[in-house]
Parts: C-alpha cells; sequence; structure tokens
C-alpha cells in the first residue's frame, strides 16, 4: 500500500459511514457497501455493534466482508442463528433495530429509494433484484443510514419505482400514514453526506468530503440540491480506519478468490 | 410410505407434475440445485416457480423452459449481479413469456409461515409507501379487529410441492438442518401435497448441533441421498460456497448458446447419480 494518508473518495465513504456506527447499535445490514461501512465499524470504534443479517444471523462477526446475505462465516461466528421468517417478524418487525443500513440503485430527493426496475415496470430498460428486505427495513428499524455513489443515474427527480419508503412526498408524510419510526436519517455518498431538512425532510447537503466541490456534487444529483448554510467538511479518513478498511478488503479478496469486493 | 428414501430421480417423477408450483427454498445456504437439476432433465413445463432469492438454480430452470410464473423477493446473482436468463425472460419473453408475482422479504417469509400455519393469509407492517401493490394484486390490507390499525396482508404460500437441502437424513428419513436455516421448515411444513428433501448423506443416528432444525419423517414424502446437491451454494460442515462459479455463471448466462450448451453438457447428459444411500457418517 502507498502512504496511507492518501485516500479515495470510496474510501472515505466507508469509513464516514462507520463513523456513524456508534458501540452498541444494533445494525440491519445489507450487503455490500453497507456490510462494508458496519464490518469496518466493528472492528475499529464499535467493537460492541450488533449486526444482523437477513439470513437469521444474529451478532455476526466475520472476517472477511461476506459475498452473500447467506455466507457460512455469518452463521458460525453469530451469537444467534434464527429463521428467516423470526429475523423479519420477532427482531425487524419486533423493534429491536436501532439502525437500518440500507443500499439503493435510485434515491430522491425524500430519499425513497428504488432497487426494483429502472424504466417501465412491464417492459423494463434494466431489471434489477428488487425489494429483498428493504421495504420493511425501512418501515420498521428507528432510523434508516443509506449509503450510494452520488451521479445523476442515481440521484433522480423521479424514481421509476419506489421500493422502500424514505420521507414519501416529504415533510410529515411518513407520520401521516401511520409510520412511527425516524426514517432516513442520513445518506452517505462518495461526494458527502446529505440530511433531511428537519421540517421538509428533503435531502440536503450537510458534509463535504474533501476534495471535492459543491458545484461537483450539484452536478451529480438530478434535482437542485438544497446546501445547508452550517455545510461542514467531512473528516479525513484517520490512519487506523484506513489501515482497517484495507486489511479488510485484502482479506476479503483473499477469501474469495476475487480481485475485488462485493460492493 | 412418509420419509421414504428413494432416488432423485423417482422423487421428482412421483411427485412434480407440470403446471405444478414448486418452491425449492434455501437461503444462499443449501440451495437444491440437484433436485432443480432434476426437474430440468424431466422436463417438467409451465411450473409456478416461488423462492424469496432466486438465483442461479432458477436462472437455469428459467431459461430451459419450464417456468410460467415466478413468485419472489429478490432476484440476483449475489455479489456478482443480475441473472440473465431471468432477465431474457421478463424482457424479451424467451425462451418463454414469464409472469411475475413480487413481495419483499418479509412478506413472502410471513405467507410460508401461513402456509405451514394451515392459514389462509399472512399479515405484517409492510409495504407501506411502495409501488409493489401497484404491480402485485395479492398484496392488500387488512384492519386488525383489536386496535384499528391497518396491517399489510398477503396470501399463505401453498406450493403444491416442496423441495429443500439437507446436510442429514437418518435411515427413517428424519431431516437435520443446521447452519443458516433461512425457511426451509416453513416450505416443507406449507406443501400442499409433498415435501422432497435432498440430502448430503443418510446416517445412523442424528446429532443435532445447537440452533439446528430436525423435521420428522412423517410430513416429508421423499427423502433423496444427493451429496454436493447443493453445489455451486454450501452446505455446512460439508463444503463451502463455490464463489468463483457465480461469477462464472454471469458469462455462461449472458449468452442464449452459450448458456444452451453448458446446460446440455452439465446437466441434460449428465444422468442423476444420486440413486443410492451415502455411508454412514463417521
Amino acid at each position: 500500500m502507498s502512504d496511507a494518508l492518501a485516500f479515495t473518495n470510496e474510501e472515505l465513504m466507508a469509513v464516514e459511514a462507520a463513523r456513524q456506527l456508534k458501540g452498541g447499535v444494533v445494525c440491519f445490514v445489507g450487503i455490500g457497501l453497507p456490510s462494508t461501512a458496519a464490518n469496518l465499524a466493528r472492528l475499529t470504534h464499535a467493537p460492541e455493534l450488533v449486526l444482523i443479517y437477513e439470513s437469521g444471523t444474529i451478532g455476526a462477526k466475520p472476517t472477511v466482508l461476506p459475498l452473500s446475505i447467506g455466507d457460512g462465516e455469518l452463521a458460525e461466528t453469530a451469537d444467534a442463528v434464527v429463521s428467516v421468517p423470526e429475523i423479519f417478524a420477532y427482531w425487524l418487525q419486533g423493534g429491536r433495530i436501532d439502525v437500518g443500513f440500507l443500499g439503493a440503485a435510485q434515491i430522491d430527493r425524500f430519499a425513497n429509494i428504488n432497487t426494483t426496475v429502472i424504466g417501465d415496470y412491464d417492459k423494463p430498460k434494466t431489471r434489477l433484484p428488487g425489494a429483498g428486505g428493504a421495504p420493511e427495513i425501512a418501515l420498521s428499524a428507528k432510523e434508516v443510514f443509506i449509503i450510494l455513489r452520488q451521479n445523476k443515474r442515481a440521484f433522480v427527480d423521479q424514481l421509476d419505482f419506489v421500493t422502500s419508503i424514505g420521507h414519501g412526498t416529504g415533510g410529515i408524510d411518513r407520520a401521516r400514514r401511520g409510520v412511527a419510526t425516524k426514517g432516513p436519517t442520513r445518506v452517505i455518498t462518495d461526494l458527502g453526506v446529505l440530511e433531511p431538512h428537519p421540517e421538509t425532510k428533503e435531502l440536503t447537503l450537510t458534509q463535504l468530503h474533501p476534495g471535492t466541490t459543491v458545484d461537483q456534487v450539484r452536478a451529480a444529483t438530478g434535482w437542485a440540491l438544497k446546501v445547508s448554510d452550517s455545510l461542514r467538511m467531512t473528516p479525513a479518513p484517520d490512519v487506523p480506519s484506513l489501515e482497517a478498511l484495507r486489511a479488510l478488503k485484502r482479506r476479503t479478496a483473499a477469501a474469495h478468490g476475487t480481485a475485488s469486493t462485493a460492493s | 410410505m412418509a420419509g421414504r428414501i428413494v432416488a432423485l430421480s423417482e422423487a421428482i417423477a412421483a411427485h412434480v407434475r407440470d403446471g405444478d408450483s414448486v418452491a425449492l427454498e434455501g437461503f444462499t445456504h443449501l440451495i437444491p440445485h440437484e433436485a432443480g437439476h432434476e426437474i430440468i432433465r424431466q422436463g417438467r413445463r409451465g411450473l409456478t416457480l416461488i423462492r424469496m432469492t432466486p438465483d442461479v438454480i432458477y436462472d437455469q430452470l428459467i431459461g430451459m423452459g419450464c417456468a410460467k410464473r415466478l413468485v419472489f423477493s429478490w432476484g440476483g446473482n449475489p455479489g456478482v449481479g443480475s441473472l440473465h436468463r431471468f432477465r431474457d425472460a421478463i424482457e424479451n419473453g424467451w425462451p418463454a413469456a414469464l409472469a411475475i408475482e413480487e413481495y419483499s422479504h418479509a412478506a413472502m417469509a410471513a405467507a410460508y409461515a401461513a402456509g405451514a400455519a394451515n392459514l389462509p393469509f399472512a399479515t405484517l407492517r409492510g409495504f407501506v409507501g411502495t409501488d409493489l401493490p401497484t404491480h402485485n394484486s395479492n398484496v392488500r390490507s387488512v384492519t386488525c379487529p383489536f386496535t384499528g390499525e391497518k396491517l399489510a396482508a398477503v396470501p399463505a404460500l401453498r406450493p403444491d410441492v416442496s423441495i429443500v437441502h439437507a446436510q442429514q437424513a437418518d435411515r427413517r428419513g428424519n431431516v437435520l438442518i443446521w447452519g443458516i436455516v433461512g425457511v426451509q421448515k416453513e416450505a416443507v411444513l406449507a406443501a400442499r401435497r409433498a415435501a422432497i428433501v435432498t440430502v448430503e448423506e443418510v446416517v445412523d443416528e442424528l446429532r443435532p448441533p445447537p440452533q439446528a432444525v430436525v423435521i420428522p419423517n412423517w410430513v416429508i414424502a421423499a427423502v433423496c441421498p444427493a451429496p454436493g446437491g447443493a453445489r455451486p451454494s454450501y452446505a455446512q460442515g460439508y463444503y463451502p460456497r463455490d464463489n468463483a462459479f457465480y461469477g462464472t455463471w454471469d458469462g455462461i448466462a449472458r449468452d442464449r448458446i452459450g448458456f444452451e450448451a453448458w446446460m446440455k453438457a452439465n446437466v441434460l447428459e449428465k444422468a442423476s447419480v444420486h440413486g443410492t444411500p451415502a455411508k454412514p457418517h463417521v
């Protein structure tokens, strides 16, 4: 590895997302970028973090990133392994999840997400995998973090399909629909961090990664992006976190026999 | 006879009919690939295929023209990307048009549990604000008679035949699953007509490790020895997931001709070899 202080935006995205997960939090983790960030948090500042995968593994402590949501190491390292109906009914719907951590293919200004289809549902341009656990994670987790790379194909003015609700049409729409949980509280990207405005719930740029400009973020967003008056600069990754992330990725590549990880 | 240990080819011939609804379950772990291959070899048509996470084996069943309908909640090649045969069927109707009935994981898991419990529907807090009900009229709602809360409702899953893979059966056909247990028990109990279980091996005595699932023989129509029958997925305690194959499959399935050639060489012309019980577990 080269100079540990040099880092990519991709690495900063993972480190910044990991920072948001504090010790002792119970986190329902999606595969890919959420799993990378959640495991990085667990391996660095938050060893008490409880990671739950929808395959039914509670308190999983994998040494490498799982390639699938049901890799064997998740079960071998878990505190408990339960059935899939149980993980959704007793643990997620039961209200025991602090943070639901999701990825997305498309997101809109109210953090509603699409993982189902690009184009028309019946005549799709691109058929995506679909809902998986996300619609109910979005409803039942006390709050939701979303992580995805920021560009105009992903950050769209109008979703082709709403797979999982964020803040709906904004404002008090979630509550009006009878949903008591907070919904998305932050969206971490490779350019910055967006948070819903306290009242309108419209995603607002609150944090900018070093080396990135507001214009760049605007150019990567498919709607007129609002920028917080108190825009902060994301702190550069600390060396231990960067080293832990790189080691995790190296172990993962070696274990899965692939050049890169599933993210 | 319940829990009878028979050859896989015999079990598929006896229980899976054209036009059936069939669930092959296994959540990443213990995916019944060999049973899927036997369905393809026996040329079943018009199946409604049910599975929470259709992946490579359903790509193969769909690409070989076995299915007319897919009931699912997440369809993809885990850690790799799209299922090209699934997409070709949906986007281009090749080799046959494929209708889809799409849910979320929480809903399908609840629907299997309702099926196992012989209830007509499952209820959950779900689907609020999503477009799924627009495209699936089976996603409905019900009002709680006690609190007035509006809840999502989906019909119970009752496959004609459910098929799962397990690590072991004993000689009486009782079945043992450990590691990630997924929705296998619910799928077996939800089966309307028959449950088939393929196993890594038949042993003299089951010794269930903690958190294991044991399914008694009298709810299982047929137990079929199929060592390696979950490959390229994995069987905890037997073999790891063949991650490289999932990547390779992306290339094989991308192209119709390459797909058909691979299926011919690796499935159609490969007779089922799993006819006899394996040697006892040590």
